[in-house]
C-alpha cells in the first residue's frame, strides 16, 4: 500500500502518501490515537443528536454533569463502571487470543444466576456470616461463568465451531433459563423478579460506614469495585508475566508459532474461555449482590457484556487501562439513562467502537505530507 | 394442530433468514465476514416501517430500507477493506451501530399505529397441489415468492456466470484476480453493499410482512447471528442456506404454536397449563443454531471443505516480502 | 550504466524502459533502471535476491507504478496502471508464486477478467479452444482439472496458457526454475523457444548463473536497484564476470567444510506415511536417518513432501503409519513439547507464519522454547529482567541488527529474523535440528551466515537434516544427500569429495524426476543403502 493522491490547492500542490510504519512508534503515540478516535466519534455523535432533533452540546454538558458532577453521582458512576470492568476484563483476555467471545453477557449473567442460587435454593440459610456468604456466592457466580465460557469454548477446540455464534447464542439462552428461575420457580408474587436478597448476602456499600464517617452518606459504591480492580491487577500479572500468560499471548499472535513452541492450543482454548467466562460471572455477581440485591433480568441483562468489548477493544487489551476505560463508560451509561431519545447511549458506544477500529489504521501506516515538486 | 399451516407461516419466517443468510453469503464469498448483520437487519426493518407510515406505500418502504441498509453496510467496508482492520471487530461495531441508530431513529415507532403491508396472493395452479401447494404457493407474500427465486438466481449467478467467477476469485485468491484486472477493491465494496441490501430486505420483511411493527431489538431477536451460523452450515451454498434457513423458519413458528392448543398430540399440552416452559421453548432455536454449527463444522472438517480461502483478510496490493 | 549493446538496431525494440525508479518504505528497489527488450529474444535479467529484478517488472507488468522514468511499448510511450493496461499492450507475466485459484479449474482461471464471455459462461466450448492452443505451444494439460490437482510444473504451463491466451506478445517469466526439476527444466526450454520462433519475446529473470546463459540471448544484470549491465549478448560474456556484476565482488564458492565424522544415529525415520493438507497422501513409506555431527540433505523438487516430512518430525503433523525415532525414543505422534525437551530443534519453511510472532518482541520470540524452565521461569511467573538478558547476549553473538531487543519482529528483515530464529533454535543446545529452506529470500551475505551456522552445528556434534530446493547449497553443505520424490525416497547418495561432481547432480536430477537410483545406469555413482 503506497497509494498516492496529490491535492492541489491553489498554487501549491501537496503530495499524501500513505506507507507503512517501519518503526515503532513513541510510546505516547497509541494512547493519543484511541483519544483523537474518542473525540471524533463525540463530534460524530454529536451530529447524529442534532439530526435526531436533540442539542449534542447540552447532552454532553449533561452527560459530564450527571456523571462527574458531585461524589454522589461520582460514586453512582464507579457503581455502573463496575460490572463493566469485571466484564471488560473478561472480553480482554479472550481476546487477547483471538477468542471472539461475544458471550460475556451471557456468562454474566448465569454468574448473577450462580450466586443468586446461593441464596435463593437456598444453599446457604440467611443468618450465614456475610464472611462466608459472600465469597461462596464470589465462587458460584464464578463457576456458573465458567461453565458458560467452557461450552463455546469446549465446541471450538473439539469441532472447530466458531465461537462468536456459539457464545451469541448463549447469550440469549442464559436470558431464557435466568426468566424461567424467576418466573417459575423463584418469583416473588408472580413477577418476574425474585425475593429481596438478605442484607448477608450484599456486598458492603459505602453509605454503611456513614456513621462513622458522615462524608460518605448516600453512596452507594460497593466491594464490587475492589474485586474489580484486585482483578484486574491479577489478570496483569497473569498475562504480562506468568508462563500461561505468555502462552495466551503467543496463541493470540501466531497460533501456529505456538504449536511450533510445543503449546497445546485446544486445551489453551478451554481454559480461556473458562477463565472469561468466570470473569463475567464474577461481574454478574458482583451486580445482584452489590447493586439489585435479587435476581431479575433487565437491570442484570443490560448489556454489561457488550459494552465489556468495546472497552476491552478501547484499553487495547490491558487490564489495568480497562479500570479507566470503565469509569468512562460507566459515565455514559449512567447519563445515558435520563437523555433523549433512549438510544443515544448505544448509539455512541456503536460510534466510538466504530472510530476506535478506524484509527488502528494509524498505527499501522503513516501518512505523509510532502510539498509537491509542481 | 394443523402442521400445514404451522409449515405456511414458517416459510415466510424463513424467508426473513433467507434474505440475511443469501446476503451474508454474497459478502463472504468476496472475502468480507459482516458480523454486523444484526445492525443491518434492524436499520432495514425500523426504516422499512418508518418510511411506509411517512409516505404510506409498503414498496418504497423495501427499498428505503434496502438502501439505508446497503449504506450502513459501506461503513463496515471502508473500515475492513481501505483501512484493512479486522473484520471481526468491525463488524461486533457495525450491529452496535446499527442497533444505536435504529433505536435513535425508532424512538415512537412503536406507538405509530398500523400501516398498509405488502400484498399476500396464491399462485394460480401451484397452490393446488396438495400438501407442498398450501405450504408454499398459498396466500404467502409476495418477498417469500421473491426469495424463491433468489435461491437458484443466486447459485446460477455465482457458479455459472462471469460475474460469479470474478466473485469467487475475489473471496479465494484475490492477488490472482487483481493480477488479472479484476478491481478486487470495488467488487468487495459491492457485495459487502449486495449484503447489506438483503440484510434490509430481511429486516424489512420483519417489519412490513412476516410480523408487521417496530419493536426494538427485539424486533429482529438475534436472526441477524442465526444467520452468520446458517452461511457456515450452508457452506457458503446458497441452496443449502435456502434448506437451513426455512427449517429454521418452521422451528420458529412451531415454537410460538406449540404453546396455543390445548391437547398436544392426545395429552394434555404442558406448554399451555405451564407457561413458563415456554422459556425452554424460547431456547431452542439458539440451541439449535449451536447444534447446526456443529454439525456444519464437523462435516467441513470431515470433506475438509474450507471457507473462501481469503475470508477475513484485508487485501494489500504489491505488498513487500511476499 | 557499465555496458552497452555493440551491434546496432537492426532489430526493433518492442520494450523499452527509461530510468525507472521504483521506491518502497526504506528501500530504493529501483534507481534510474534502463532495459531494452528486441522482438524475438530471450532477455536473461540476473540478480541476487532483492537485487530489485522483480519489481522492474511488476513495473513492467503494471502491478506497480514507477515513481519516475517511462516506459516505451514499440516505441509509444505508455502508462499502465494495472495489470490488466500491460495486458492490452501486449505483455504479460508469470509470478514466482502463481497466481491460481485452487478451486477452479484450469478453465476459469484463464478466462478470469476477461471481457468474453459477458456474461454466462458456457466452460466446454472455451476447453476445447484452450486444449488447442496448449497443443500448439508444447504445453500438455487438461483444461476440465482444477487446479489443486495439477502438480507444480503444470500450474506453470497454465500460467503461461493465460497469457498466450490474452495475446500477449511479450512474456515475463520470474523464476520459473525455482519450482521445477532439471529435466522439467528442459521442457520449460523447449516451450520459451517455441514461442520465440512464433514470434514471441520472453524475459526470463533468475538469480541462476548457469540457467541465464543456457537460454538467455542477451542478459541484463541489476545489483541492489542499479543496473550493472543492459543487454549484453551472452555468448559474449563469461560467467565469473556475470557473477561479479551481479554481486560486486568475487564470489566465494568453497565453504569451509571439515571432514566429517559422523557418530551414532540421531534420528531414525522408518517408513512413514503422511497425509497433506488437503487429505492426499503426501508420504508413501519414506525412511532416512541423520547421525550426530553429520548434516544431511533431502533434494528434491518443491511440493513432493518435504513439508509434510519435516512436520511429522517436528511432531506438528499426524504420522499415519511407521515411526520417527529421535535418540532411541519414538517422537512421531507426540506432542511438539515432546520433540523440544528431548533436544530437536526446527527452523521452519515459513518464518512468518510458523517461525515467529510477528508482533511479539525479539525477547518474546528468542524465549519461545526455554520459558518452560530456569532461568526463565522463576517461582512460577517469567524473569522478564532473565528474558531480556539473552535476548540482547543472543542480540549481540548472532548480529541481530536492531535497535533493541524490545522491537517487534514484524519489522525485521528477512535476514535478522533468520537469525533470531537461528539463535533461538540453536541457544537451546540441540542434539538434533531439522532446517528448511533456511537461506530462502536471504541475500548471499545472510546466506553465508546462514551456512556457517549450521556447519558449526555440525561441528559441535550435532545432528543436522537440511531440506532445500538449492542442489548447490545442499551439495556444499551436506555429508550425505537424500532425494525425495512423490512422498519416496528415490536413493541416497555420499557428497564428500563431489561437490563439483557434474554427473552425481545429473544422478539426483534423474531421482528428483522419479528414476529411483537403482534403476539409474550410471557408473561412478554407487553409493551406499
Amino acid at each position: 500500500m503506497a497509494e498516492s493522491t496529490v491535492v492541489k490547492k491553489g498554487r501549491a500542490s501537496f503530495k499524501i502518501r500513505v506507507e507503512p510504519r517501519l518503526n515503532e512508534p513513541p510510546a505516547w503515540y497509541p494512547a493519543a490515537v484511541s483519544f483523537g478516535a474518542l473525540i471524533v466519534a463525540l463530534i460524530l455523535g454529536g451530529i447524529l443528536i442534532s439530526l435526531a432533533g436533540g442539542d449534542p452540546i447540552r447532552s454532553y454538558l449533561h452527560i459530564a454533569k450527571a456523571s462527574f458532577g458531585d461524589s454522589g453521582v461520582l460514586s453512582d458512576t464507579i457503581v455502573k463502571a463496575t460490572p463493566i470492568i469485571l466484564a471488560a476484563l473478561a472480553c480482554s483476555v479472550a481476546f487477547r487470543m483471538k477468542l471472539w467471545n461475544i458471550g460475556a453477557e451471557g456468562q454474566f449473567i448465569m454468574g448473577a444466576f450462580g450466586a443468586s442460587a446461593i441464596v435463593l435454593a437456598p444453599v446457604l440459610p440467611a443468618e450465614t456470616p456475610r464472611i462466608i456468604f459472600i465469597p461462596v456466592m464470589m465462587m458460584a457466580g464464578m463457576a456458573a461463568g465458567a461453565l458458560w465460557g467452557f461450552i463455546p469454548g469446549y465446541l471450538k477446540a473439539k469441532f472447530n465451531v466458531n465461537e462468536i455464534i456459539s457464545t451469541l447464542m448463549l447469550n440469549y439462552v442464559a436470558v431464557a433459563w435466568v426468566n424461567f428461575w424467576i418466573f417459575g420457580v423463584w418469583t416473588e408474587g408472580g413477577f418476574q423478579m425474585s425475593p429481596k436478597f438478605p442484607a448477608t448476602a450484599s456486598l458492603p456499600r459505602l453509605l454503611e460506614y456513614a456513621e462513622a464517617f458522615p462524608i460518605l452518606r448516600g453512596l452507594t459504591t460497593h466491594l464490587g469495585l475492589v474485586i474489580g480492580v484486585v482483578a484486574a491487577v491479577i489478570l496483569w500479572f497473569i498475562i504480562f508475566r506468568s508462563r500461561w500468560g505468555y502462552e495466551i499471548r503467543l496463541i493470540g499472535d501466531n497460533p501456529h508459532a505456538a504449536q511450533y513452541a510445543g503449546i497445546n492450543i485446544t486445551q489453551n482454548i478451554i481454559w480461556v474461555m473458562m477463565l472469561s467466562g468466570a470473569l463475567a460471572g464474577l461481574g454478574g455477581m458482583s451486580e445482584v449482590a452489590g447493586v439489585v440485591h435479587r435476581l431479575q433480568t433487565a437491570p442484570v441483562a443490560a448489556g454489561y457484556g457488550f459494552t465489556g468489548i468495546i472497552v476491552a477493544w478501547l484499553a487495547k487489551l490491558n487490564p489495568l487501562v480497562i479500570i479507566v476505560a470503565s469509569i468512562l463508560f460507566g459515565a455514559l451509561i449512567l447519563a445515558g439513562r435520563e437523555i433523549q431519545p433512549s438510544g443515544v447511549p448505544k448509539m455512541i458506544q456503536g460510534i466510538i467502537l466504530v472510530c476506535l477500529i478506524a484509527s488502528d489504521f494509524l498505527l499501522r501506516y503513516r501518512i505523509v505530507v510532502e510539498r509537491g515538486e509542481e | 394442530m394443523d402442521f400445514t399451516i404451522i409449515l405456511q407461516a414458517g416459510i415466510a419466517s424463513g424467508t426473513v433468514l433467507l434474505f440475511a443468510t443469501i446476503g451474508e453469503l454474497f459478502s463472504e464469498r468476496a472475502g468480507v465476514l459482516n458480523l454486523g448483520v444484526e445492525g443491518m437487519m434492524l436499520i432495514g426493518a425500523m426504516s422499512a416501517f418508518s418510511a411506509t407510515i411517512a409516505t404510506g406505500n409498503p414498496w418504497l418502504g423495501v427499498l428505503v430500507a434496502m438502501f439505508f441498509a446497503g449504506l450502513i453496510s459501506q461503513i463496515h467496508a471502508f473500515i475492513v477493506i481501505t483501512l484493512q482492520a479486522d473484520q471481526v471487530v468491525s463488524g461486533l461495531s457495525l450491529t452496535f451501530l446499527g442497533a444505536g441508530i435504529s433505536l435513535v431513529l425508532g424512538e415512537g415507532l412503536s406507538k405509530a399505529g398500523t400501516v398498509s403491508l405488502l400484498p399476500n396472493f396464491s399462485i394460480p395452479l401451484l397452490s393446488l397441489i396438495p400438501i407442498i401447494g398450501k405450504i408454499f404457493f398459498t396466500n404467502q407474500s409476495i418477498l417469500v415468492y421473491v426469495g424463491y427465486l433468489l435461491v437458484p438466481l443466486s447459485w446460477y449467478y455465482i457458479n455459472r456466470t462471469r460475474p460469479g467467477l470474478h466473485l469467487r476469485s475475489v473471496g479465494e485468491y484475490p492477488s490472482a484476480a487483481d493480477a488479472l484486472g479484476i478491481n478486487v477493491f470495488r467488487l468487495r465494496y459491492f457485495y459487502v453493499f449486495i449484503g447489506g441490501m438483503l440484510a434490509g430486505l430481511a429486516g424489512a420483511t420483519i417489519s412490513l410482512a412476516v410480523s408487521p411493527g417496530w419493536f426494538s431489538e427485539l424486533t429482529t431477536g438475534g436472526q441477524g447471528w442465526i444467520a452468520i451460523g446458517l452461511v457456515i452450515f450452508a457452506q457458503w451454498d446458497p441452496i443449502r442456506a435456502a434448506v437451513g434457513a426455512y427449517t429454521f423458519g418452521a422451528l420458529r413458528r412451531l415454537i410460538l404454536d406449540i404453546q396455543g392448543p390445548l391437547v398436544l398430540f392426545g395429552f394434555a399440552n404442558p406448554f399451555y397449563y405451564n407457561p413458563y416452559l415456554g422459556f425452554f421453548l424460547q431456547m431452542l432455536p439458539y440451541l439449535f443454531t449451536v447444534f447446526v454449527l456443529v454439525i456444519g463444522s464437523r462435516e467441513a472438517m470431515r470433506k475438509r471443505i474450507g471457507a473462501p480461502a481469503a475470508l477475513g483478510n484485508p487485501y494489500v496490493r504489491g505488498e513487500r516480502g511476499k | 550504466m557499465t555496458k552497452q549493446p555493440s551491434s546496432a538496431t537492426e532489430i526493433p525494440l518492442i520494450v523499452e524502459m527509461r530510468g525507472i525508479v521504483k521506491r518502497f518504505p526504506g528501500v530504493l528497489a529501483n534507481d534510474h533502471v534502463n532495459f531494452e527488450l528486441k522482438r524475438g529474444e530471450i532477455h536473461g535479467l540476473l540478480g541476487e535476491n532483492g537485487a530489485g529484478k522483480s519489481t522492474l517488472m511488476n513495473v513492467l507488468a503494471g502491478l506497480y507504478r514507477q515513481e519516475a522514468g517511462t516506459i516505451l511499448v514499440k516505441g509509444e510511450p505508455k502508462v499502465f496502471s494495472s495489470p490488466r493496461d500491460a495486458i492490452k499492450s501486449g505483455i504479460g507475466m508469470v509470478h514466482q508464486h502463481f497466481m491460481l485459484v485452487p478451486s477452479q479449474t484450469v478453465t476459469e482461471n484463464i478466462l478470469l477478467g476477461l471481457d468474453e464471455p459477458r456474461f454466462i459462461m458456457r466452460l466446454p466450448d472455451y476447453d476445447s479452444k484452450i486444449a488447442e492452443l496448449g497443443e500448439r505451444f508444447g504445453l500438455k494439460v487438461d483444461p476440465r482439472a482444477k487446479i489443486w490437482q495439477l502438480s507444480v510444473g503444470e500450474q506453470q504451463r497454465v500460467e503461461i496458457l493465460k497469457m498466450l491466451y490474452r495475446g500477449v506478445d511479450v512474456l515475463i517469466m520470474d523464476e520459473p526454475t525455482a519450482v521445477l526439476a532439471p529435466q522439467e527444466i528442459e521442457g520449460l526450454f523447449i516451450t520459451l523457444r517455441a514461442m520465440i520462433a512464433q514470434g514471441k519475446s520472453v524475459i526470463f529473470i533468475s538469480h541462476k548463473l548457469q540457467e541465464v546463459s543456457a537460454i538467455a540471448d542477451r542478459v541484463s544484470v541489476l545489483r541492489k536497484g542499479v543496473a550493472t549491465a543492459s543487454g549484453v549478448a551472452s555468448k559474449g560474456v563469461s560467467r565469473q564476470e556475470l557473477a561479479r556484476l551481479m554481486v560486486g565482488r568475487d564470489v566465494i564458492f568453497a565453504l569451509d567444510k571439515k571432514p566429517g565424522k559422523p557418530g551414532d544415529v540421531v534420528l531414525d525415520v522408518r517408513d512413514i506415511y503422511a497425509e497433506n493438507d488437503k487429505g492426499l497422501p503426501a508420504l508413501r513409506g519414506l525412511s532416512l536417518n541423520v547421525r550426530a555431527g553429520e548434516i544431511v540433505g533431502v533434494a528434491g523438487v518443491a511440493g513432493n513432501g518435504q513439508s509434510e516430512l519435516s512436520q511429522v518430525i517436528s511432531g506438528m503433523r499426524e504420522c499415519k503409519q511407521g515411526q520417527v525415532l529421535l535418540g532411541g525414543d519414538t517422537v512421531s505422534n507426540r506432542t511438539t513439547l515432546f520433540g523440544i525437551q528431548h533436544g530437536m530443534a526446527y527452523v521452519p519453511e515459513d518464518r512468518t507464519h510458523v517461525g515467529s510472532a510477528p508482533n511479539l518482541s525479539i525477547t518474546d520470540n528468542v524465549i519461545m522454547k526455554q520459558y518452560r524452565k530456569p532461568p526463565i521461569l522463576k517461582n512460577g511467573l517469567l524473569d522478564m529482567k532473565a528474558a531480556t538478558k539473552l535476548a540482547t547476549e543472543l542480540k549481540q553473538a548472532y548480529d541481530i541488527v536492531v535497535p533493541n531487543v524490545s522491537t517487534p519482529v514484524r519489522l525485521l528483515s528477512g535476514g535478522n529474523l533468520q537469525r533470531v530464529i537461528l539463535a533461538r533454535e540453536i541457544s537451546g543446545l540441540p542434539s538434533f535440528m531439522v532446517a528448511v529452506q533456511p537461506t530462502r529470500g536471504l541475500d548471499v551475505g545472510a546466506i553465508e551466515g546462514v551456512h556457517r551456522l549450521l556447519l558449526t552445528q555440525r561441528e559441535a556434534g550435532a545432528a543436522v537434516l537440511l531440506v532445500s530446493e538449492e542442489l548447490e547449497e545442499l551439495l556444499s553443505l551436506s555429508d550425505r544427500v537424500y532425494v525425495i520424490y512423490e512422498g519416496k525416497i528415490m536413493g541416497e547418495v555420499m557428497v564428500e569429495g563431489r561437490e563439483q561432481d557434474e554427473a552425481l547432480v545429473d544422478t539426483i536430477g534423474q531421482m528428483m524426476t522419479g528414476t529411483p537410483l537403482d534403476q539409474i545406469q550410471n557408473e561412478g555413482v554407487a553409493a551406499h543403502g
